[in-house]
């Protein structure tokens, strides 16, 4: 456990052509009345055409701070600091103008947010809601634009799509609306996606719609997804790579199958643990998580999962572990990494 | 079995109640109890204001009056009764009085110069006509007639155009104004909001009639004026509504997402919050065009609207000052009566409006 600490990016970004989205050493400062926070806290990755990472960590972990801090929605001035770069198809995002930012924000990236419910106008017509920015974008004229949020409707799998352009969101059910949400992003076909809980506010049935939805338009599109999620259920067989995060921080990260194999991390295996299986006999007590995660505020010195974790021991509480690669029988396994002094399921260490 | 052959005896009210009756005619015996009652009552009401109007011609206003209310509210318990039986329990006969109420007067205000009216404003015409005529609604001058004989009906109408005329151009330009200044600051907060915060908060910090008298005395009494004047008098309010609004709306995810799909500021403040923040507004409006009426009559009673000879039912009402009233008390009362009515039934329906769209209230 010896290595340099920007291990993960370098490797992951050897791993493809030009990546779609590099992050580099992002860090998110919120400040509040009771204090600074630190809610993005020295994140770095990178993501290549038509990959899928999975963020995956409890609420207040800083997953969608970190997701519209790279989007540009948030950027430094009175209530927050943000550092570190950001590279959205080569262009440093808080770097850019606010004009160029709308550029961006109309073409390159687009975003899914977690309540369809909310997500949409309520005084709107779903039509309105993809014309208007197609119109604008792509200088189409009216029946040309219609035309087009007609084809992205079919696209996101909606059926009698002219029809429904001249409804209102409350006339449609909430995978519905979802996919009207998906559709908006879409409209200027970016390179990126940022889904923040695109399913977190659906039912269970609907929300494997969804994720099919999603998989199916990254085949046709060729786009690079950033999947945001508290449920390790919802990113497992989705995301290529899984990096889960806890109170800013990224603790382990690795390839989906590895991470669901052989999680080093004891808030991975924490996590994993607390999904509940159907297998279970009845009225067994569900596996949680103990405790509440840190104050950000003052979060704890060193591992700042440590007074949660049963591993901890007393060095855990002295200096932040750093996020270094895993080995297996003293060969460094790619694209693993995780941040722990006492790791579980490291066989060789 | 008492009120089966009830129903179906009597031969003098002809067909109209058989066609109520004939499509259920097992019926509740209290239902049709109750339409009993509807059709007497109103039948009572009906010829109790009859007499009112031509039976008593010669005799004491007052007993006049008093005969042609109750007349009027026996009308309405049992026509009420009539229509609920009708229509179903849901049925409300005010509200629905209140909307025909405002409909006849805009149309009539609209249509004032092409109806047969009596002279409204020209004293020289009337030199020959009566003076203080009582009002008959069987003669000439169905709501009487004023000092110099002009037709009390006729300024009524004239004075209804002054009054709305002024009342809807306040509350339009206040909405416009104070919707603008309302999301401008609710959207952009801090010292934008802070400049607007004081602007509003110093004109509600004076009192509204003070204000308006201070205003009547430096500008001319134009009904453009009156009306830029009363609308300062709507204004803090509805900047305060807007405001509000746009805070719980600016929240909302779909802001966020206007956002994220490259949308502008003032696009999100014209296309997303503007409409959402104007329909509450919209039901407030009604109540403030009840709130407008009443305050232009007051500067026109003050002599500071509307200037005399040009009707308005504010300098109508101040007619009667002197012995007027005392000895002719329909000078005030007439034109009072429309007054009231007018303002009652925005209020009325206002209400109902503000009930269906307020954001509290709304089923998600």
């Amino acid at each position: 456990m010896s290595s340099s600490s920007a291990a993960l990016q370098e490797r992951s970004g050897a791993a493809r052509e030009t990546p779609v989205l590099v992050v580099d050493d992002l860090r998110t400062q919120i400040h509040t009345p009771h204090g600074d926070v630190q809610a993005v806290d020295g994140i770095s990755f990178t993501l290549g055409r038509g990959e899928t990472l999975g963020v995956v960590g409890e609420s207040g972990s800083g997953k969608s701070v970190l997701g519209r801090t790279i989007m540009g929605l948030y950027t430094t001035g009175p209530t927050m600091t943000v550092t570190g770069r950001v590279l959205i198809a080569g262009k440093d995002v808080h770097a850019l103008s606010a004009s160029e930012l709308r550029e961006l924000w109309g073409g390159d990236v687009g975003m899914v947010f977690q309540d369809p419910m909310t997500a949409l106008n309520p005084v709107k017509k779903v039509g309105v809601h993809l014309t208007e920015s197609l119109r604008k974008r792509r200088g189409m004229n009216r029946p040309q634009a219609k035309a087009r949020a007609a084809e992205l409707l079919a696209l996101v799998g909606i059926p009698e799509p002219r029809r429904r352009l001249d409804q209102y969101p409350h006339e449609l059910s909430g995978g519905m609306r979802q996919r009207v949400v998906i559709a908006m992003a879409l409209a200027n076909e970016p390179a990126l996606l940022i889904a923040d809980e695109p399913t977190t506010a659906l039912d269970v049935t609907v929300q494997r719609q969804i994720l099919d939805l999603l998989a199916r338009l990254q085949d046709e599109l060729g786009m690079a997804i950033m999947l945001i999620s508290h449920n390790l259920g919802v990113v497992a067989g989705r995301a290529d790579r899984v990096a889960v995060m806890y109170a800013g921080r990224v603790v382990e990260t690795a390839d989906a199958a590895a991470l669901f194999d052989a999680p080093h991390h004891p808030y991975t295996e924490a996590l994993l643990e607390a999904i509940p299986r159907l297998h279970q006999p009845p009225h067994v007590r569900l596996a949680a998580i103990d405790g509440a995660p840190p104050n950000m505020v003052a979060p704890p010195v060193g591992c700042r999962f440590a007074p949660r974790c049963r591993y901890a021991q007393p060095d855990c509480t002295e200096a932040p572990p750093s996020l270094d690669p895993a080995m297996a029988n003293g060969v460094v396994t790619p694209g693993h990494s995780f941040a722990c002094y006492h790791p579980v399921n490291a066989g060789g260490q | 079995m008492s009120e089966m052959t009830q129903v179906s005896t009597p031969p003098a009210y002809g067909q109209a109640v058989d066609a109520a009756v004939a499509p259920a005619p097992m019926q509740d015996p209290r239902r049709s109890r109750s339409l009993w009652a509807g059709v007497v009552l109103t039948a009572l009401g009906i010829v109790t204001v009859a007499i009112g109007v031509a039976g008593l011609r010669g005799a004491n206003g007052w007993l006049q009056l008093a005969v042609v209310v109750a007349g009027l509210a026996l009308t309405h318990v049992g026509a009420g009764r009539l229509l609920r039986h009708r229509f179903g329990a849901g049925f409300d006969l005010t509200s629905w009085l209140s909307a025909i109420w405002l409909v006849l007067l805009v149309l009539a205000a609209l249509l004032a110069p092409v109806l047969p009216l009596g002279e409204h404003e020209d004293i020289a015409s009337t030199l020959s006509a009566p003076v203080f005529a009582r009002p008959d609604l069987l003669s000439e001058y169905p709501l009487g007639t004023n000092n110099f004989g002009l037709d009390l009906l006729a300024r009524v109408l004239y004075g209804a155009r002054a009054s709305l005329v002024v009342a809807l151009g306040a509350v339009a330009m206040g909405l416009v104004i104070g919707a603008a200044l309302g999301i401008v600051s609710g959207f952009f907060r801090k010292t934008t909001d802070a400049v607007i915060g004081i602007f509003t908060n110093s004109l509600l910090a004076v009192p509204p009639l003070i204000l308006l008298i201070a205003l009547a005395t430096v500008l001319e009494p134009s009904l453009r004026n009156l009306a830029f004047a009363l609308s300062l008098l709507a204004l803090p309010s509805i900047v305060r509504m807007a405001r509000a609004s746009t805070l719980t709306f600016v929240q909302r995810e779909f802001v966020l997402a206007a956002r994220a799909m490259g949308a502008s500021r003032l696009r999100i403040m014209t296309r997303e919050l503007l409409p959402n923040v104007m329909l509450p507004l919209l039901s407030y409006a009604m109540v403030m065009i009840s709130v407008l009426i009443v305050a232009e009559a007051s500067l026109s009673f003050l002599g500071l609207g509307i200037q005399p000879p040009d009707p308005s039912w504010g300098n109508m009402i101040a007619e009667g000052e002197g012995n007027a009233f005392e000895e002719h008390p329909h000078i005030v009362l007439v034109p009072g009566v429309v007054l009231f009515l007018t303002v009652f039934s925005l209020n009325l329906l206002g209400e109902k409006a503000r009930k269906r769209f307020d954001p509290r209230q709304a089923k998600l």
